[in-house]
């Protein structure tokens, strides 16, 4: 299961945030430096997976984007590490050609899409289609 | 510009990024939260627009780190908005804003369930991924039968049940009771059959956690995961646009194996055949592509294909393929690959027994440990750990140890840790041991925990041959310019209490002693010096009585700290400069300190308490906690792996210090094969025995090849035993497990020695352990399993011979994999007898039982207590004592020839004392001893051997005792004894492996001990 979501870039800005843990906010503020820090100075021929307290995190680097999903220790880490490209290729679909700015800009989008995408810690939909399809009907309700 | 909806938000945005430093970023965002403050307040004037804007302000400065708690209320009230665009933002940031404790959250539960059950089909997805985020106990309890009508319901789209599936998920992991089991199975079945892949994604998920807890319950699924995976990885009949890179999607293909490994077996034939073709398409058919993503994708498919494989138990040759998979995997460059193979090796490890085909890649798996990524290096650490034995364990702690001195300080704590652990479980000698740990200590102090100091002095104080070696060994390293400080506790501790036995080396004196450590004492910090204090204190107390330099810098020093500021530094200062003075009386105050009492090694403890914290349990774990409950109710908490008690820890060699005392077992074992009875180990036989023992799970005994059966010299005694050992008779000879070593011979060694093998085969090893008094005996019997898996259908019966009481404790059915058992057994002697009990005892190893009876080392000379007799009592008794039946004389012949001191060795061996000087006459002997059993109560007996130096091979005998059936016994026992009787040369015998079904052989004790006798 994943227990939390993050997206930060290289200085550490949090532009996504997303817990299905129950934590308290000086908590999350400490796990957002931690797994920024672990993750930050690993060099581009290591592993994508690294141990973080009792879990492992699984991280991706898109550009100055760090894409980390903090998940059991028992599960499939190539799984978890495609989901997190999966995602972005959503992202880039949805904001044709995605960048660190539309994230920022569109933040409650993106919150949005991972919704459609992850829920309660587990993967819902896994078709990029028919997760741009809901986005477009949902856009037509505002 | 359409995204960009909110033009006030996106000017917040862009200020707050304009912002040069923190603290201008601060300013701007104070300004903001008190604007959104006072604009909240004058509810009034707020458009639902713009209430939506500031909920969304709020969220981005949420993110940036700032605290926005105020506005926790303006979030959920959003919630019950009428319109769309208000009521998404109020469930969306309400959902990341708060956490399932939250109090606010209860005030909003109706809302959430009007909109669960409403009919707007997007405001109940927005229920239904708020509660499946956010949901807690209460949400489960009033939520639950709502959300799963809309999982079920037929109308809904498969938008809202994807939804709502994981959402039950969710409130079934906050409260597993609001999903009925009995009713549940039959829908999920249904579920399995859904056509859309979202909602079967989510379905699977489910699944997952559901028979992750009742796995019995959710039987009708198996079937329908088996061809879901046939459907996605055979026919791939699935939309295009589930397919990821090719691959039909990889994340249900996981899913569905996932679920599959919480099933303990497959039984079905056909689903089974199905499932394997599957999975042998996915082991076979997974090759490297060059795009990243393809590649990890179809390898994430293909290593929870091998985890399932693994836990399926499949055929042979299935798991060798995954073997050789990962063996392949290990050494690729590719980190991940690499990475996944070793941590795979690892869960290969807990499953099946592999251990030989993996000991094949220690080198390559090594070479991981000094990898650039610590992600790497730690799998390797922990493969090593796992695949360690007694056999490869000096390698492996050496190679730990060695990358110690290397290793970046996020992993030493782990190394030295782990490097303790496996010193300790598998040492072959404790002095390895004792220079592992002090190796450890002086290369990473630091990380040393006191628990691993604390265990050292435990052992070396239990173990009285290991104590010269530690202090010596102790001693060398305070020579050293710099040392940890740890080392100087344990140094100071080693060397109080056993530094006198190093009193005659050069540098050894406790004047010497004493100024090495004392030197140590300005470096060290407070909670040291009451540890030093005490050493001087013992050390006052071996010094020569003249050495009165010595005894007033000692007491110098307790002057000193008489008045420290730390409580306990004075305390001891006082009290050991008082106790001092009470010259005699000290001896005993400051004596030794006394055995610690065996207990399981913290540090074991440790590693097994750390609880690593998964929304489901793994399935692996799961296993093996079911084995091991059976056996800890009857284990007397011995820990599950099998760690030895204190006291037997292994064989203690000596390497510097006692050269004639490093007696293998194995040249032990040939040199009473050879009848050299006689020769009495200046040690005692218990440290090797123990040793032995204490191998259980590290066994270097003696195999077969240092045996030398034809030059065997037997007595009668073991030509019993001999038959003792042909089994039963031989039906079916599916496989056989060959003994190691030879049973008759350690059945004789048991014979006069009180602990040591009993018997020994690939898979486990029986070690015995016995203490007698009078006409009592407890005798424990360890059972080791070898393996990495468990040994199951345990079972030992005693059959008894008339005269002996014997009960057993329960024996566990399962020996878990590589743990330990301990059997106590009680005995009570009866009435004099030579008969011998046995035990008939088996288990079952993958599918074969193996069957063996055993005797047990209740002999009649173990109810001896030797005595030594004066002229004045000997000769009335002898004389009372007149004739038949309580005076038996025999002349013997054909007696094995012996000089007379190898036979005096040999009574004394037996217990039966030799009283020198009784008889004139220098060819004979006269012996005594003390016979226990609760008919005759302690009863003296008296044997005179008169021998011929003519002619070794006769001699006369007379035996007497006050009970005729004693008498008569012991004259037959030592007959036993000196008698030569020629036998065939020993054959190994073979225990035979009974197919399960047959029933085990001879089960009435009567006609077995025919048999044997």
């Amino acid at each position: 299961m994943i227990r939390f979501i993050l997206l930060q870039n290289r200085q550490g800005k949090t532009r996504l945030a997303k817990y299905y843990v129950p934590l308290e906010d000086s908590e999350k503020h400490k796990v957002e430096y931690e797994v920024h820090r672990l993750v930050v100075n690993r060099d581009a021929k290591f592993t994508n997976f690294v141990e973080f307290r009792t879990h492992k995190v699984i991280y991706r680097r898109y550009a100055g984007l760090f894409f980390s999903l903090c998940v059991d220790i028992t599960d499939n880490e190539l799984a978890y590490l495609e989901c997190i490209h999966l995602f972005v290729e959503i992202l880039d679909h949805f904001f044709s050609n995605v960048c660190e700015l539309d994230l920022v800009f569109n933040f409650h989008k993106v919150y949005l899409i991972l919704d459609e995408f992850i829920l309660a810690g587990e993967l819902q939909e896994t078709s990029k289609k028919a997760i741009i399809e809901r986005m477009g009907e949902l856009e037509k309700l505002e | 510009m359409a995204l960009l909806g909110m033009r006030g938000l996106s000017v917040f945005i862009s200020d707050v990024r304009n912002c040069q430093n923190k603290e201008q970023e601060r300013l701007r965002v104070d300004k903001e939260l008190g604007n959104i403050r006072t604009r909240f307040k004058n509810e009034k004037g707020l458009t639902p627009y713009e209430k939506k804007k500031y909920v969304w302000k709020m969220l981005y400065i949420y993110m940036l780190g700032f605290d926005v708690d105020f506005g926790h209320m303006e979030a959920v009230s959003l919630i019950s908005a009428p319109k769309y665009p208000e009521k998404q933002v109020g469930y969306i940031v309400t959902s990341c804003l708060l956490n399932e404790n939250h109090d606010f959250l209860r005030l909003a539960i109706n809302t959430v369930r009007n909109d669960i059950i409403g009919r707007n089909e997007t405001f109940q997805c927005l229920a239904l991924t708020m509660v499946g985020n956010i949901g807690g106990r209460e949400f489960a309890e009033s939520l639950s039968p709502d959300v799963q009508k809309l999982l079920l319901s037929s109308s809904c789209r498969p938008l809202v049940r994807k939804k709502a599936a994981l959402c039950l998920l969710r409130l079934y992991r906050k409260n597993p009771d609001v999903v009925n089991v009995d009713g549940w199975a039959d829908r999920m079945a249904q579920l399995l059959d859904e056509r859309d892949l979202g909602v079967l994604t989510s379905s699977m998920s489910l699944l997952v956690a559901l028979v992750s807890n009742h796995h019995e319950a959710y039987w009708s699924c198996l079937p329908k995961c088996v061809k879901i995976l046939e459907r996605l990885a055979r026919n791939q009949d699935i939309l295009q646009e589930y397919n990821y890179y090719g691959i039909p999607s990889p994340w249900l293909q996981v899913k569905t194996m996932r679920a599959l490994q919480y099933f303990p077996t497959v039984e079905d034939p056909n689903t089974r055949r199905s499932l394997f073709e599957v999975l042998q398409k996915i082991l076979m058919g997974t090759d490297v592509v060059k795009n990243v993503n393809k590649n990890n994708a179809s390898h994430a498919v293909l290593f929870e294909a091998l985890a399932l494989v693994m836990h399926l138990d499949a055929e042979k040759e299935m798991m060798s393929q995954c073997a050789a998979l990962l063996g392949k995997f290990i050494a690729v460059r590719e980190p991940n690959i690499r990475y996944l193979g070793l941590e795979n090796m690892t869960r290969m490890l807990m499953v099946t027994d592999v251990q030989d085909i993996i000991k094949r890649h220690q080198a390559q798996i090594i070479t991981s440990l000094k990898d650039p990524d610590i992600s790497i290096r730690r799998r390797a650490l922990d493969l090593l750990y796992g695949m360690c034995d007694i056999s490869n364990a000096k390698d492996i702690v050496e190679e730990l140890l060695q990358y110690l001195s290397t290793a970046d300080f996020a992993m030493r704590e782990e190394l030295s840790l782990k490097a303790a652990i496996l010193a300790e479980k598998f040492a072959p000698d404790l002095s390895w041991y004792v220079d592992v740990i002090l190796q450890l200590i002086d290369k990473a102090g630091d990380f040393v925990s006191d628990d691993i100091w604390f265990r050292v002095v435990q052992f070396v104080t239990n173990n009285e041959d290991l104590q010269p070696y530690a202090a010596a060994k102790v001693r060398e390293y305070l020579d050293k310019p710099a040392i940890h400080e740890t080392m100087v506790k344990v140094s100071a501790y080693l060397l109080g209490e056993f530094g006198h036995l190093l009193a005659r080396r050069p540098g050894c004196s406790p004047k010497e002693i004493f100024s090495i450590i004392h030197e140590k004492l300005p470096t060290v910090s407070t909670s040291t010096i009451p540890i030093l204090l005490s050493t001087y204190a013992k050390i006052l107390m071996h010094r020569q009585p003249r050495d009165l330099e010595l005894q007033n810098q000692i007491w110098a020093i307790f002057n000193k700290y008489e008045s420290c500021i730390d409580a306990e530094i004075q305390q001891r200062a006082v009290e050991y400069f008082a106790l001092s003075r009470k010259g005699e009386a000290l001896l005993d105050i400051l004596a030794e300190m006394p055995k610690f009492p065996e207990r399981q090694s913290s540090l074991i403890k440790k590693a097994e308490d750390t609880e690593v914290d998964t929304a489901e349990q793994s399935a692996i774990k799961l296993r093996a906690q079911q084995q091991m409950s059976n056996a800890l109710v009857v284990t007397d908490q011995r820990p599950a792996n099998g760690t030895p008690p204190v006291s037997q820890l292994s064989l203690v060699k000596m390497p510097s210090m006692n050269n004639n005392v490093e007696l293998s077992s194995a040249e032990e074992a040939s040199s009473q094969e050879n009848g050299a009875l006689s020769i009495v180990d200046p040690q005692p036989p218990s440290a090797d025995v123990q040793g032995d023992l204490l191998g259980p799970l590290a066994i270097e005994g003696p195999p077969g090849t240092t045996v030398h059966p034809e030059q065997n010299v037997s007595s009668g005694l073991e030509h019993i035993v001999d038959e003792a050992t042909a089994i039963v008779p031989v039906e079916e000879e599916t496989y056989s497990v060959q003994p190691i070593g030879n049973i008759s011979e350690r059945f004789r060694a048991l014979c006069f020695k009180d602990s040591g093998v009993l018997y020994e085969d690939p898979y486990i090893q029986i070690g015995i352990k016995a203490e007698w008094r009078a006409h009592q005996g407890k005798l424990v019997l360890f059972l080791g399993n070898k393996n990495t898996s468990p040994l199951v259908s345990v079972q030992a019966i005693i059959l008894p011979p008339s005269h002996l009481k014997m009960e057993l404790s329960l024996v566990p059915e399962t020996i878990p994999p590589r743990a330990q058992v301990q059997c106590p057994l009680e005995v009570m002697n009866l009435r004099p007898s030579r008969d011998a009990a046995v035990i008939d005892f088996s288990y079952k190893f993958g599918n074969n039982m193996v069957n063996v009876k055993l005797r047990l080392p209740a002999v009649l000379n173990k109810f001896f207590q030797p005595i030594s007799i004066s002229a004045e009592e000997f000769f009335p008794q002898w004389r009372s004592l007149s004739g038949p039946p309580l005076k038996l004389q025999e002349v013997v012949r054909g007696v094995r020839p012996l000089p007379l001191l190898e036979m005096e060795n040999l009574l004394n061996s037996y217990r039966l004392t030799i009283c020198p000087g009784l008889d004139p006459n220098p060819n004979n002997l006269v012996a005594s001893t003390t016979f226990y059993s609760e008919g005759t109560r302690a009863m003296l007996c008296l044997v005179r051997i008169e021998t011929d130096p003519a002619d070794r091979t006769q001699l006369r005998m007379t035996v007497a005792s006050g009970d005729p059936a004693l008498t008569y016994e012991l004259t037959e026992f030592i007959k036993e004894q000196l008698v030569s009787i020629p036998i065939a040369p020993h054959v190994p015998t073979p225990l035979v492996a009974q197919p399960t079904s047959s029933p085990a052989a001879l089960t009435d004790p009567g006609a077995m001990l025919a048999a044997l006798l």
